[in-house]
């Protein structure tokens, strides 16, 4: 095997580990220290940062939207395998996945219904 | 590669997850134990699928299944375990003991 | 080329969908989900509606049922099978889930108290006999695991109901313990599989005939099949979980559990055990007979002791899961070991829920309980209950001594069969133990009765408030008494039809 192939990649991985140390170091030598709280803060995309008090865990409703991510998404790896032989199947496949969509369909309106998505 | 090298991983990863299941506390973490036990079980499908030359890949949506159905049964589990922790402030296993095990 | 374009170019062979087959189990999925749907776009919805729609799909279940009944054949590829098992099952087990309507929709709120309990437990109660059903027609390992799941996932629900805490835990309980065993009999499955080439009862039967084939890989797939099973059908060593689950969840999730999980249970067992891998029968007879006879004595041995009266059940209910296993251990060889677990499973059902539906009735004399074991189930709850409630207290005695299996009541003939077919197949041992457990359970099943007749009521009997209006307990005990006691006094019918069940598909 030719080890030079990866020649490019190993200059790369170097150069870029090099460019990470040298910026936090210069930054740290060159930028100017003046802390506020705001900038102590965390960073949550613009939103006002939610308190964490000491040993308290994330809210309820975050673990409940998490579970109802999961129980939908991963229905998904059915409509993998029947895209990849969607053309063979034809007529049948697409009445037998019509069935099994609507399913999930109808568990999404329960859901709704329900005040399952409701975030407050 | 061997068959039996898939087997001994699965074997091991089904053992961790006993491990788990019977040595935790946290009801959490004996629901990650038990996502490891199915998990050993698609790795031994999977595996025997392949060794097997299936054409009907029997195996691979067995796997599939288990799939599906376990992440069913964690949305089932944490549920109830939340029921639990919103009621009595915590999910260790121990301390929910009104019944006598 | 690549592979999958090569693969991308043969036609498909479609498999063909029958749908009359599975008709029944059509009917309880769409009635769940039409259920489903009432229950989102209408939650005020009174329980009386709701009952009466899921009564409706299991009255169409139960007609489709009848119209399939002579269909003997296998559908799907052979992952469903008609035969004996499967209708016998089916009826079962629809009119299991008619009683357990009834049971729910008198609850356990009294006139002018909010209901505890969500509506969604009418469409979980039909996914659950939806599982059940589609478990006990099951012909591939694929449709027993997603069928399991299906059952188990309601039932871990409906076990946690109620905002009672004890049910809480007995759901989470119920959840671990039976999320464990799901594992261990996937692991099995997948054993078997691999020994095997493929997860077709029919096929793994043909497989286990091949002596070429790998016996250590097959014999551990079937072992850890048997845990999966054995944990599910509650029989010790993995009977742990029962008691706790069956005294912590409301009364009608218990009284369900305990009798259409236990006919779906043994079913599959006997279809798997007796069917498919019935070439196998030297290797796994001694672990099922190890079992029963464990199973029997330790059930037997643990409800002497208990003080409530749902404890106690759980406890007879793991003994009686030992008098079937002496069936299932002896349908391998003996056909009519089929056939007597079947009607084993048919009278258990009724006695059993019966039983329950009484503890029901009397959680609601006395003032509602708030601490948080929650329902009144102890054994002090029952004292002088002849003097106050004589026809609760004479159903009870009915149905504990078809617990017993005492003659006339249907519980009598269904060991009476069970037990000839253990002698029939020489397990003339297994048999002996099993008299032995129905001698010392004797003892627990009666002194229900002396509390119950002999015992004065403690307390001011004033203090105790009505029970309420019962109307739909009261026909769900009517039914499940008529039936312990028609059962017993005309056996022969259904010990026919039971025969029918004889021949297994695979």
């Amino acid at each position: 095997m030719n080890l030079g192939a990866f020649a490019p990649i190993l200059a790369m991985l170097v150069l870029a580990a090099a460019f990470a140390v040298l910026s936090i170091v210069v930054s740290a030598f060159l930028a100017p220290h003046r802390p506020t709280r705001a900038k102590y803060s965390a960073y949550e995309s613009g939103v006002e940062p939610g308190r964490l008090p000491q040993g308290e865990r994330y809210p309820v409703k975050f673990y409940l939207t998490a579970m109802l991510f999961v129980v939908f998404d991963v229905e998904v790896i059915f409509l993998y395998p029947w895209a990849v032989v969607f053309r063979q199947l034809g007529v049948f496949g697409l009445v037998q996945m019509g069935i099994f969509v609507g399913l999930i369909l109808i568990a999404y309106i329960y859901d709704w219904k329900r005040g399952g998505l409701e975030w407050d | 590669m061997p068959l039996m090298y898939p087997l001994v991983f699965a074997a091991f990863l089904f053992s961790a997850g006993v491990y788990g299941v019977l040595a935790r506390r946290n009801a959490v973490m004996v629901l990650m134990s038990i996502e490891l036990m199915l998990n050993a079980v698609n790795v031994n499908l999977v595996a025997f699928n392949a060794y097997l030359r299936d054409e009907l890949v029997s195996g691979q949506v067995f796997a599939l299944f288990v799939i599906a159905v376990a992440a069913a049964e964690v949305g089932i589990g944490l549920a109830i375990v939340l029921l639990i922790f919103r009621n009595r402030e915590t999910v260790n296993i121990d301390e929910v003991d009104l019944l006598r095990w | 080329m690549h592979p999958l374009a090569q693969a991308t170019t043969q036609p498909l062979p479609l498999p063909e969908v029958d749908w009359r087959a599975i008709a029944p189990e059509l009917a309880l999925a769409v009635a769940g989900v039409v259920l489903l749907l009432v229950v989102a776009f209408w939650p005020r919805a009174g329980r009386g509606v709701l009952a009466g729609l899921t009564l409706a799909g299991l009255a169409a279940a139960a007609a489709l049922t009848v119209w399939n009944w002579d269909l003997e054949r296998v559908a799907f590829e052979g992952a469903v099978s008609l035969d004996g098992i499967t209708r016998y099952a089916r009826a079962v087990l629809l009119a299991v889930g008619a009683l357990a309507t009834l049971m729910v929709a008198q609850g356990d709120s009294r006139e002018g108290e909010p209901d505890d309990s969500p509506p969604e437990v009418f469409p979980l109660l039909l996914f659950a006999l939806l599982g059940m059903v589609l478990l006990a027609a099951a012909s591939d390992l694929l449709v027993v695991f997603i069928a399991l799941e299906i059952l188990s996932l309601s039932l871990y629900v409906m076990a946690g109901e109620t905002r009672r805490l004890a049910a809480q835990e007995a759901a989470m309980k119920y959840f671990l313990l039976g999320a464990f065993s799901s594992a261990f009999l996937l692991y099995g499955i997948a054993l078997c599989y691999g020994a095997t080439g493929s997860t077709n009862l029919l096929e793994i039967a043909d497989a286990t005939g091949d002596p070429t084939a790998d016996g250590t890989l097959l014999l551990a797939g079937v072992g850890l099949l048997a845990v999966g099973f054995l944990f599910k059908v509650s029989a010790v060593p993995f009977h742990m979980w029962t008691p706790d689950v069956y005294q912590g969840t409301p009364t009608p999730v218990a009284a369900f559990m305990a009798a259409a999980t236990k006919v779906a249970g043994f079913a599959v067992f006997l279809r798997v055990f007796a069917g498919a891998l019935g070439g196998l029968v030297v290797s796994w007879r001694p672990v099922i007979a190890g079992a029963a006879v464990l199973t029997m004595l330790v059930g037997a041995a643990l409800a002497v002791v208990q003080t409530d009266l749902k404890r106690m059940l759980a406890y007879s209910s793991i003994s009686h899961a030992g008098y079937l296993l002496v069936g299932v251990a002896a349908a391998a060889t003996v056909p009519a070991g089929v056939s007597a677990s079947m009607f084993y499973l048919l009278t258990y059902a009724f006695m059993v829920m019966g039983a329950f539906m009484v503890v029901q009735y009397v959680s609601r004399l006395g003032p509602p309980d708030d601490d948080a074991i929650g329902e009144r189930s102890s054994l002090e709850d029952y004292r002088g209950l002849a003097r106050r409630h004589p026809w609760a207290a004479g159903l009870l005695a009915v149905f504990m001594l078809a617990l017993t299996g005492i003659p006339p009541l249907s519980g009598f003939w269904a060991k009476y069969y069970v037990f000839l077919a253990g002698i029939e197949a020489g397990l003339t041992w297994l048999v002996v133990v099993a008299v032995i457990s129905s001698v010392i359970s004797a003892f627990f099943y009666l002194r229900v009765l002396v509390v119950a007749y002999l015992q004065e009521p403690v307390g001011d009997p004033g203090a105790e408030t009505a029970p309420g209006r019962t109307p739909a307990l009261g026909v769900a005990l009517g039914l499940a008494g008529l039936l312990t006691v028609a059962i017993g006094l005309a056996p022969e019918a259904l010990i026919a039809a039971a025969r029918s069940a004889e021949r297994i598909l695979g």
